[in-house]
């Protein structure tokens, strides 16, 4: 079996241009990753640029309100440009100026990973393209500005169904023709070996951080996480430092769109349909009809969107390490308003479903139990179109 | 000997370069892409290349996108191919070879395909997204069905990977012309030449290039170190148009430049 596994899934199933450029990001990876000096300049652009460590607040309104465990918030939100996206990207354009590349490029759906990317080409004054399908930058406009303002080209993807899919494969078409002078961030914690290894653990410092901080906020009682899944990336780094935790339950929340019904909902794991396959270089569970085409998915949240997910997530699955399951639009958007009313804080819309969960988990746990929910970014950039869901023009 | 591995021996006793047509299966629809072989194979292509179509197909340019998604959306599966292929066997022995990605093989089920496609007269399998590295079991699969899994090489193609991939290869080599994707374009052949060459010392499986050829002078300049070309986009272009004549006008015209190439 090939490099990049996970249990059954990953691998690397792309075409053979592709191959030698993995292979050498593969060991500039296995050079660096342990690196003092490369480690000690993450840290420096973590702590000074993005803002790390990100508070882990304890909700004491919302604890009340739920009346059950005590609920902190891992405030991944409170970071710079607003999500969680920038511990991967800064960390992937470090590797790159150390590889020599000169351009770095990106696929985007919402656009929170692409901004994240073209803030740190600015910031590393690396050119940089980012592949976005036409669908989504007429409902994401701000995202596209915002883009272009940090120097950024957005490339228009109209092939396929013009959303995120085919936009990640228009970015890896462009890839196999520049292979030489440029980089590939991926924004998840997806794509073929060595990606989803080297995303999770560039995002795997929530994790780690959670871990340190809950020792001062509840003397290192840990019994629930929760965190949303679309392809995983900031799930799979609150979830991989308790990986073998077996007693702190894990929940990914996977975006049950308006329904179970094919096309509506965006559920790789938690959905019964749902099958392995190969999407974008990875083996994993894979939204496909029955001819094995990949189906466009749905979800309120353009960052959940994603008709694959990240491989160590499937082996995860399988094994039990991680409950995947299923919170609609509605509900998400009944918990982007609860916490905004509550706490005064306005969580991304991808969050939302994370947050949503509460409801199911909260009556079923005790007042001296603790859970954790990765709050993955925050709502400014959803607020129009929550405000439209709600019937209300702004 | 398979129909394939016939072919190839044939046009090296007739001291011919072998000239690979790629079709997208359900383009324009099924009775058109039968169509459109019968006119390839009348107009002097050696091998047909059937591709089967994929909702993401990451190697291809636009062309191929497009008659993948088109097929897609009228209707073209899997199944659907194979039973192509029993109609075409009907009427041409050329050998074809499937190409497609893996997702909708292994939806399929890897095992019962090769089984199912040998029976409808398939005579191997091109998956670009399946590199040398992920692609032992399939071959293992093929081979004991007495089909063909094409393997690649590229201008960037280390020398280390090329004597491996040059140990398992069987069926043709499939090398590509250049770092990209599918479709039109000039191109300078000389880098893929160069690992050719270094292909030929170690193998004596034939190498076909592939990628960006769409008329018969670029045929020409392609076939200097190569037993054969591949064909695809430009042909697509024009069966999507429903343009058999000239679909057939194009193959002839490789086809003989290729022939004077040798004389």
């Amino acid at each position: 079996m090939s490099k990049g596994r996970f249990g059954k899934y990953g691998g690397q199933y792309v075409p053979e241009i592709v191959m030698p450029v993995l292979t050498e990001l593969e060991a500039a990876y296995e050079k660096y990753k342990n690196d003092p000096e490369f480690l000690s300049d993450l840290r420096k652009y973590y702590v000074e640029y993005a803002g790390r460590p990100t508070l882990l607040y304890y909700a004491e309104k919302l604890t009340k309100y739920y009346g059950g465990a005590k609920i902190f918030l891992k405030r991944e939100d409170l970071l710079h440009t607003g999500a969680h996206k920038i511990n991967n990207a800064l960390g992937q354009v470090l590797l790159a100026k150390r590889m020599g590349k000169k351009r770095i490029i990106a696929e985007t759906g919402a656009g929170q990973h692409g901004v994240a990317t073209a803030t740190v080409a600015a910031l590393f004054g690396m050119e940089c393209k980012v592949f976005m399908g036409a669908v989504d930058m007429e409902r994401q406009k701000l995202n596209v500005f915002k883009m272009r303002l940090l120097g950024t080209e957005v490339v228009p993807v109209t092939t396929g169904t013009s959303t995120l899919k085919d936009a990640t494969s228009e970015a890896i078409r462009y890839w196999a023709a520049h292979i030489e002078d440029t980089h590939y961030i991926i924004g998840s914690a997806v794509g073929p070996h060595p990606y989803p290894t080297m995303v999770r653990d560039f995002q795997s410092v929530i994790g780690k951080e959670i871990r340190e901080q809950i020792k001062e906020e509840a003397g290192g009682r840990l019994d629930y996480l929760i965190a949303c899944v679309g392809g995983g990336s900031n799930a799979i780094g609150t979830f991989y430092e308790f990986r073998d935790d077996k007693d702190v339950k894990k929940f990914g929340v996977e975006a049950a769109g308006r329904g179970p019904a094919v096309g509506d909902n965006a559920q790789t794991l938690s959905n019964p349909d749902s099958r392995p396959g190969v999407l974008h270089g990875a083996y994993s569970y894979l939204a496909q009809d029955d001819d094995g085409q990949v189906i466009e998915v749905y979800s309120i949240s353009a960052g959940l969107d994603y008709p694959g997910v990240g491989p160590e997530h499937a082996m995860f699955h399988d094994q039990g390490v991680v409950k995947y399951v299923g919170i609609n639009d509605k509900e998400a958007l009944d918990a982007f308003q609860l916490l905004s009313r509550e706490e005064g804080i306005i969580p991304a819309v991808e969050s939302s479903h994370a947050l949503a969960y509460l409801e199911k988990l909260m009556p079923n746990t005790k007042k001296d139990e603790v859970v954790v929910v990765t709050l993955s970014g925050r709502g400014d950039k959803d607020v129009q179109q929550v405000a439209k869901a709600l019937g209300e023009e702004i | 000997m398979s129909r394939l591995q016939d072919k190839f021996q044939e046009l090296k006793a007739d001291n011919k370069t072998g000239l690979v047509i790629y079709i997208t299966a359900g383009m324009p629809d099924a009775a058109g892409t039968i169509k459109a072989v019968k006119t390839a194979v009348e107009a002097g292509a050696d091998v047909i290349e059937l591709g089967i179509p994929f909702s993401d197909p990451m190697a291809d340019g636009p062309v191929i996108q497009a008659a993948s998604y088109q097929a897609i959306q009228r209707g073209m599966t899997l199944p659907k191919v194979l039973e192509l292929v029993k109609e075409i066997r009907q009427f041409t022995q050329v050998p074809i070879l499937g190409m497609g990605y893996i997702n909708n093989m292994l939806n399929y089920g890897f095992e019962k395909l090769a089984v199912d496609a040998k029976e409808a007269g398939i005579d191997g399998f091109i998956i670009p997204d399946v590199p040398h590295e992920e692609s032992g079991e399939m071959k293992q699969i093929c081979q004991a069905q007495g089909l063909h899994l094409v393997e690649f090489v590229t201008p960037g193609t280390t020398d280390a990977r090329i004597s491996e991939t040059c140990t398992t290869a069987d069926g043709f080599i499939y090398c590509v012309s250049i770092n990209g994707v599918t479709g039109v374009r000039k191109i300078d052949y000389s880098p893929i030449n160069k690992v050719i060459e270094r292909v030929k010392k170690q193998t004596d499986t034939p190498c076909a290039v592939g990628f960006g050829i769409g008329s018969p002078e670029a045929a020409v300049e392609a076939a200097q170190q190569s037993d054969a070309v591949i064909v695809g986009s430009a042909v697509v272009k024009l069966i999507m148009e429903e343009k058999y004549a000239e679909a057939g006008q194009l193959i002839g015209d490789i086809r003989q430049a290729l022939d004077k190439k040798v004389s």
